[in-house]
């Protein structure tokens, strides 16, 4: 499943050093995200996601990605909604996050990816100190689209593998059930 | 040379120079023992000289003056001008660590300046070495008269009048290039007794416009005359260009047979090697004259003569005793299955191995993924084909894990020296007993395993062998032993170090630990779970804090290392006797055989060589385990996890349950699962840094599907078990 391209004016792609990057904007739902396209490797169709138990519900699980597991975070768990519904448009968007030693690939379900486009800087305003309902550090700015507000996600903070993992072990911490069924 | 050729030849001398000071170092601390090995003197001397030598192509010039006179030193200790004794060692040892640190430095930052203190460390040292250099050089042997043989000549009648011996040497064209100088030889030569005659052959000596500078072309006809030197003495002095030069020695009042052959044997040209010969005064002009005409008899004859070898020829010409026949062939064995042994190694680059490795990782699931497309087909003759692919992409697996597989012994022996140096840091006196150095481990393990080692052996030094008085009055012998030890059992493998010393004191540490707060007074524990205390953060019950250990940092690190491994330490001790502790750790990190299991829509594996049996659950006992979590197997007790339960899985579970019956390091218990899938060979994937925390869970793996399925980590899991069941009670 690809991504859409806008097509774009040549006059447009001259100005790209003027301070304007790209971005994949999906639908999370209902609500529009945006991420900058270069931290995302590639798109693929949601299926065939093997659950890690005993993880915080964030993570879906985990994926085989041409020979390599890649695990799988449901971002709209993470940003403390209800999981997102599985649909015939659920795709996994795999992105590559640096974690201070070496890269490593994550994917993200998210409901829709919707198109590629472009937002120059002057376009981008700060995050707003409440009202997104979702943490302010996930937030990296908030992109002006046809006239509507957009949240940029701060990918390195959303999917901070440091954090996660210690969340997943807090989580565990939380007694199992010990009787049988 | 391009930059990045000599980069990577000066890498190739940082490796072998580290390989050469390792043999070094293991020639010296045998020669503790032996000091007589002149087998190990000799492995001292070629390790420094070739160290000098390599050294001197990279014009490593601080290198190469240091290794140069100690050189010089092992030089005279070879010749038996300068005897072995502890202090030698010692100083030798610490020239062999200069030797070591330079290197060091240099591989760090070629382009470093030489280091203030390493230059002080290396004057005092090359000082010390002083001492050994000079005394008294060996007194030369007169000149020879060679006209006191002439008397034997005439009762002979076919030996040579002269009583000098005759070498003929030709050096090989590589000779140079190997960074060996031919003149050192001859000068080595000359001090075992004297060269009466040498003559330089510059025969093979090419026009100057295709002559070679690096090569060496020369050859030489060299009358030596010594007392009392045999062959072998004689060929030593060239060992080291063995295999770049052609030798051929004739002893005094060879017979003139003797030199037929070396003319024959020899490349240049006949008649003027005769001349040759006769010049430098090993023949007269009438024995030549009888040795070419032997020559015409000999060619006249040949098939029926030329059949015996040269060594029964000599000892029938009664020009060498057959002793030193047989003991100059043993050598020649021993050299050559040593060379043969050599050349059966190759150097391969360690990310070369991976990859392979990674590929046949690929291969076994796709192979995976293939036989499960067979079966479904159900053609017969495609299942066969696939079951025999299959057999051997399992071969290529044992094969290519096989490739990684080093023995633990090399790591094993640098403790040699260790043991050494603590004992007498410390003033105690402990030897090393090692066993099982040819036990075989990943790699990637034994690189990893080297620091926990380290730690665990200077801890039983510092703490556990006691003082001498101390031992003496137990009982005990006063030299304390540290053993090192490495055997496999149930597909991992063991690594103990075990010491007589004084054993852990099991109340000491209880104390300690409740006094730190991590256990309570009313507590009951396991003599295993009290000693396990001590890899505790923060835990040190040694009274004395040393410069070696007893500050309460490390026993934690070792465990964290190991459980990085995916291993297990435990401990064994007996009060007063000694400590053994045991360290288990997996074979491989690659590639396992795997047992697959189903809980609900997920697969899990577990290794196959913890599985001991699987049983059903029947319906009785599902009634019967309601609210307990153990069956009665065959008499014995049998504690389960129920991973439905475990791993929250939502759904009811399958109509059929099963045990599976799991043994790690002699605890056993039953893991439930609903469905049983049979053997897998299970490609080792990690699951990345996301899941570190998660304990239960030791990594992943692709199935033929294409499905990932997770890899049990049994003893964590039994553990987080263990530890959930005391939470909910307490």
């Amino acid at each position: 499943m690809g991504a859409i391209v806008r097509t774009e004016q040549p006059t447009q792609v001259a100005e790209r050093d003027e301070g304007q990057s790209q971005y994949l904007t999906f639908l999370l739902g209902g609500e529009m995200f945006a991420v900058p396209i270069l931290n995302i490797k590639e798109i693929i169709e949601y299926g065939h996601i093997t659950t890690v138990p005993m993880m915080p519900a964030f993570v879906r699980g985990v994926i085989n990605l041409r020979g390599s597991v890649v695990p799988v975070i449901d971002l709209a768990v993470r940003f403390g909604r209800s999981a997102s519904e599985l649909t015939r448009r659920t795709c996994i968007v795999i992105i590559e996050i640096d974690s201070g030693d070496g890269c490593q690939d994550v994917g993200v379900v998210v409901d829709t990816v919707n198109e590629v486009l472009e937002i120059p800087d002057s376009e981008i305003e700060q995050a707003p100190s409440f009202g997104a309902r979702i943490r302010a550090d996930f937030i990296s700015g908030m992109g002006k689209i046809e006239g509507k507000f957009v949240v940029i996600i701060a990918v390195n903070h959303v999917l901070a593998i440091d954090e996660m993992a210690t969340l997943g072990q807090l989580s565990d911490a939380s007694p199992a059930m010990l009787t049988a069924p | 040379m391009s930059n990045a050729e000599f980069d990577q030849a000066l890498q190739t001398f940082f490796m072998e120079s580290r390989e050469l000071l390792e043999a070094m170092e293991e020639s010296l601390l045998g020669l503790e023992s032996s000091p007589d090995d002149d087998d190990a003197i000799n492995a001292i001397f070629r390790a420094a000289h070739t160290i000098k030598g390599s050294g001197g192509l990279f014009g490593l010039d601080g290198i190469v003056s240091f290794t140069h006179v100690v050189e010089n030193v092992l030089d005279r200790v070879r010749g038996g001008h300068v005897p072995v004794n502890g202090e030698l060692i010692a100083l030798l040892l610490s020239c062999r660590d200069h030797i070591g640190m330079l290197v060091e430095q240099i591989a760090a930052d070629p382009s470093a300046q030489p280091d203030k203190e390493l230059e002080s460390v290396g004057s005092m040292l090359l000082a010390q070495l002083k001492s050994y250099q000079t005394g008294v050089t060996h007194p030369a042997c007169a000149p020879v008269s060679t006209s006191s043989c002439t008397e034997i000549l005439p009762q002979t009648g076919n030996t040579v009048e002269n009583d000098l011996w005759h070498i003929s040497l030709r050096f090989g064209q590589d000779v140079l290039r190997n960074g060996m100088d031919p003149l050192a030889f001859i000068r080595y030569l000359d001090n075992m007794g004297k060269i009466v005659h040498i003559l330089t052959l510059p025969d093979a000596m090419p026009f100057a416009l295709e002559m070679d500078p690096e090569s060496c072309y020369l050859g030489f006809e060299i009358d030596f005359q010594g007392d009392g030197i045999d062959k072998a003495a004689i060929e030593g002095v060239f060992e080291f260009v063995r295999e770049d030069c052609s030798l051929r020695i004739l002893p005094p009042h060879s017979r003139i047979e003797a030199y037929t052959q070396l003319i024959n044997e020899l490349p240049e040209n006949n008649i003027a090697l005769g001349e040759l010969l006769v010049n430098c005064g090993s023949l007269t002009r009438k024995e030549l004259e009888q040795a070419l005409h032997l020559q015409e008899v000999l060619r006249s004859g040949a098939g029926t003569g030329e059949a015996s070898k040269l060594g029964d020829i000599l000892v029938e010409q009664g020009v060498v005793q057959p002793e030193l026949i047989d003991a100059a062939l043993g050598k020649q064995k021993v050299a050559r299955e040593n060379k043969s042994q050599e050349s059966k190694l190759i150097r391969i680059q360690a990310d070369k191995l991976d990859q392979l490795i990674n590929l046949v990782g690929e291969m076994v699931i796709a192979g995976a993924a293939t036989s499960l497309i067979a079966l479904r087909t159900q053609d017969a003759a495609l299942h066969e084909a696939t079951s025999t692919l299959s057999r051997l992409v399992e071969e290529i697996r044992d094969s290519a894990l096989q490739l990684r597989m080093v023995q633990i012994g090399e790591t094993f022996s640098r403790f040699n020296r260790v043991v050494r140096d603590v004992s007498r840091e410390i003033g105690k006196d402990i030897g090393l007993d090692i066993l099982g150095a040819e036990t075989e481990l990943d790699k990637s393990v034994v690189e990893k395993i080297g620091d926990p080692l380290m730690h665990l052996v200077r801890n039983s030094m510092d703490h556990g062998i006691e003082a001498a008085e101390i031992r003496l009055q137990r009982g005990k012998p006063a030299r304390g032993t540290l053993r090192l030890n490495a055997y496999h059992e149930s597909g991992s493998i063991v690594v103990e170090v075990g010491d007589d010393g004084g054993g852990l004191n099991r109340a000491r540490i209880f104390a300690k630990a409740l006094e730190k707060g991590l256990v309570t007074a009313n507590q009951v524990l396991s003599d295993q779970e009290v000693y396990g205390l001590i890899f505790e953060a923060g835990f040190s019950t040694a009274e004395a804090v040393t410069n070696l250990s007893g500050r309460g940092v490390g026993m934690d690190v070792v465990r964290r290392n190991i459980e990085a491994l995916r291993g297990t330490v435990q401990i064994d001790s007996v009060e007063g006797a000694g400590t053994t502790v045991k360290i288990r750790l997996p074979l491989t990190l690659a590639i396992i055989d795997g047992f697959l299991m189903g809980v609900g829509s997920s697969s899990y594996v577990v290794p196959l060589d913890m599985v001991m049996e699987c049983i059903e659950l029947n319906e009785a006992e599902r009634q019967e385990t309601r609210d307990s979590h153990y069956i009665n197997l065959r008499g014995t007790i049998l504690p389960f996890i129920r991973l439905r339960d475990q791993f929250r899985v939502r759904g009811k579970p399958a109509r059929h349950e099963n045990i599976v019956v799991v043994q790690y390091a002699g605890l056993r218990a039953g893991l439930v699962v609903d469905e049983l899938m049979g053997e897998f060979q299970t490609v080792i994937k990690p699951l990345g840094k996301l899941f570190a925390n998660l304990k239960g869970i030791g990594g992943s793996t692709i199935l033929g599907s294409g499905e990932v399925a997770l890899i049990l980590d049994v003893p964590t899991l039994i553990q987080r078990a263990i530890s959930l069941e005391s939470r909910v009670l307490n």
